[in-house]
């Protein structure tokens, strides 16, 4: 199997190969999430907030095409050139063919994962055009030729001395410095120079406002700003559930946003974009890329709700111990297992059984999409769309075949029991997958139901 | 009042002791329990597996198990949130109703129906409590960390009321053990280490005995503190509050 087809859990189990780096991952997000706990505990109305917004959002899911359209036609009265992209390929074929009509081969790019989910870099590259990321960690991911694992923090999963290493080898910093302080400056300097340089910028999209045809970028880097103040021509992508219907909503999502992130009351910069200044260009291009299909989906529509915060990822207990480059998706976590399906099930089959459901996710979710029911409902929708292993198949129909028959069940005495033939902590074997770190629970010399028999006699 | 006892099938095959704990102290409590011996599994392997479309047989056997008592009561709280969330039949949909309203895990049984006050249990050792997923979460058995909203516990007060216990502090209160299901053998490295941070949290703080309300979470940590050689035992809070 190489990388490309490895399932989460064959990659998981590479990444607990290093037990130490496990633990430091899962402490430095759970960090993350102790951050954020103490943050929402402060506000008392912590939960109104999440289900204003969530109902906000499931009206906005209920009049996507009235709203999408409302906020394009006050763009356009705004100065604002909107673009519709079907599908990645088009989002891409978009932003390309800007970028030459106006002659530039290098472009600065803020964060946006829906530019990583339309892996917009790897084709701009293909066709000449040089990007670089202004977001510091998806400059380190960028430089070490990795995808982002985290949606917020793109290279949470490299320690300071590996970015260090990296910072030696390509932008020239003196071997062995891992100063977190020096290495920031190091890749302040060396982006100011992009910033100045540049005469395209693409930033993301965290809300367009339907009623005012402006839309809001929201970095703790002042990145964003950074780099479409100085260019000539500015390049917003959004996916179309960006949408919200009127500015005073920012005041439930602003507040929502970056407690769920990190624990801060807001973010740095939330940067409104009205229109263009004199002489520059600006070009909001909206993606669907399977959104409208998903939209359709009614018991996973839900999952267009979501703000990227990623704090669903900061507590799931498998996201800190697998890495978020064992979900092989652009989005990884929780939310990533439950939006990734819809654009292959095939390939993604595997996402929704990374998780317990534990439903910490759901729990901690600003805008209180059902997470961990989805990751059960998707397993539903994989199997019975044949996507379930032949040998998971089998055994699901024997299990079944037992469970439903009490006299298949209850073969009598210990050694007789299908239960200890069968089921994975009762099967005595090197191979079992339950026994390679756990011990096996000792077999009592008579079941309950064997117990019960002797000792009550009423039934 | 006439309560069907409903016992996971790993309880029964493994853990008769956690059973009978729970008949026992129902028993001692004045209620008259019935254990329908045709019962097998509800059917949560199979629909957690993505097969709940496999599930009908054992919805009609729990049905027919069932369908006549008063309330049912389990020692678990994964099997109950299965069953209130997911027990269905076209051909019954009252009695299927029925049971997924009056089924009970077994603390808030003792403490939202027999409202218990006090336990003649003693217990002189240090506890850790396990937040099994399914029941704190999904039953809503104690409050959840993430949300902002009053603390309470029914496991825990239960605890409290069992002399010379001493419930152990940890420091992450409601973390997932790992187990999962066939997680636990689908994604072994992620389970295992689920569980070695679960555990140790519990042997940092003390505790002599780990208990909670899912026999399944606990066997699952009993694999790991077994394989570690530690003396720490799991105990399901039946066998605890039964006053063993």
């Amino acid at each position: 199997m190489t990388n490309e087809t490895k399932d989460h859990s064959a990659l998981a189990d590479i990444f607990n190969k290093d037990e130490a780096r496990v633990n430091w991952h899962d402490e430095t997000l759970w960090w993350i999430r102790a951050k954020r706990d103490k943050a929402v505990h402060q506000l008392p109305e912590w939960e109104d907030l999440r289900e204003t917004a969530s109902r906000i959002k499931h009206n906005v899911l209920s009049n996507m095409s009235s709203y999408l359209q409302q906020f394009e036609a006050n763009a356009i009265a705004n100065g604002i050139t909107v673009h519709w992209a079907a599908d990645a390929k088009e989002h891409n074929q978009i932003v390309l063919s800007l970028l030459q009509k106006h002659s530039v081969t290098r472009m600065v790019k803020s964060k946006s994962m829906l530019t990583e989910e339309c892996h917009l870099n790897e084709y701009l590259g293909e066709n000449g055009v040089d990007v670089i990321d202004s977001d510091l960690g998806e400059r380190i991911v960028q430089l070490a030729h990795e995808p982002p694992s985290h949606i917020v923090l793109p290279c949470i999963h490299k320690k300071k001395e590996e970015i260090g290493e990296l910072f030696h080898q390509y932008l020239g910093t003196p071997a062995g410095n891992a100063d977190p302080q020096f290495l920031t400056e190091t890749a302040r300097h060396h982006l100011r120079e992009t910033f100045l340089t540049r005469r395209a910028a693409l930033t993301g999209v965290n809300f367009a406002i339907a009623e005012t045809g402006e839309f809001v970028v929201c970095t703790n880097e002042g990145n964003a700003d950074m780099g479409a103040h100085l260019a000539d021509v500015h390049i917003a992508s959004m996916g179309f559930e960006k949408i919200i219907p009127e500015r005073k909503h920012l005041s439930v999502f602003l507040r929502l946003l970056t407690r769920s992130a990190t624990g801060q009351p807001i973010t740095t910069y939330s940067s409104h974009f009205g229109k263009p200044r004199p002489g520059q260009e600006m070009h909001i291009v909206i993606v669907d890329n399977g959104r409208s299909v998903q939209l359709g989906r009614e018991e996973f529509r839900n999952s267009l709700k979501c703000i990227r915060c990623g704090a669903c990822m900061n507590t799931c207990p498998v996201y800190r111990r697998s890495g978020g480059h064992s979900y092989h998706n652009a989005i990884s976590g929780p939310i990533g297992a439950i939006l990734a399906p819809n654009l292959d099930m095939e390939k993604y089959a595997d996402l929704p059984f990374a998780s317990t459901l534990c439903g910490s996710c759901s729990n901690v979710c600003p805008v209180k999409i059902d997470i961990h029911d989805q990751l059960y409902k998707w397993r539903q929708v994989i199997v019975k769309n044949g996507y379930a292993t032949k040998t998971k198949k089998a055994g699901m129909q024997v299990m079944t075949l037992t469970l439903s028959s009490p006299t298949i069940y209850h073969v009598g005495g210990k050694a007789g029991r299908w239960f200890m033939k069968h089921v994975p902590f009762a099967v005595n074997n090197k191979l079992n997958p339950w026994y390679k770190q756990r011990d096996m629970p000792e077999p009592p010399k008579e079941s309950f139901g064997e117990w019960y028999s002797k000792n009550r006699k009423k039934s | 009042m006439t309560v069907g006892l409903f016992i996971p099938c790993y309880v029964d095959q493994f853990y008769p002791g956690a059973a009978i704990a729970c008949l026992e102290l129902l028993e001692k409590l004045g209620v008259n329990v019935v254990y329908p011996k045709n019962q097998t599994c509800c059917g949560q392997p199979m629909a957690n597996s993505g097969f709940e479309h496999l599930t009908h047989g054992c919805n009609e056997l729990f049905i027919k198990n069932f369908a006549e008592f008063d309330y049912i009561v389990a020692p678990s709280g994964s099997c109950v949130l299965h069953v209130r969330d997911h027990l269905h039949d076209d051909a019954q949909p009252e009695k299927a109703r029925h049971i997924s309203e009056r089924i009970y895990e077994f603390t808030s049984f003792l403490t939202d129906v027999l409202k218990v006050t006090s336990l003649p249990a003693k217990f002189p050792h240090k506890v850790g409590m396990h937040q099994s997923c399914h029941g704190q979460r999904g039953l809503h058995l104690s409050s959840m960390t993430e949300l902002v909203a009053p603390d309470f516990s029914k496991p825990g007060s239960l605890l409290n009321m069992v002399e010379g216990l001493e419930l152990v502090e940890l420091s992450r209160k409601d973390e997932c053990c790992g187990f999962g299901g066939t997680f636990c053998v689908a994604e072994e490295a992620v389970s295992v280490k689920m569980g070695k941070d679960r555990v140790a949290d519990h042997l940092e703080h003390g505790a002599e005995y780990i208990t909670g309300v899912d026999m399944s979470c606990l066997m699952h940590m009993e694999g790991i503190l077994n394989r570690q050689g530690s003396k720490v035992k799991v105990l399901h809070i039946a066998q605890i509050l039964n006053g063993e």
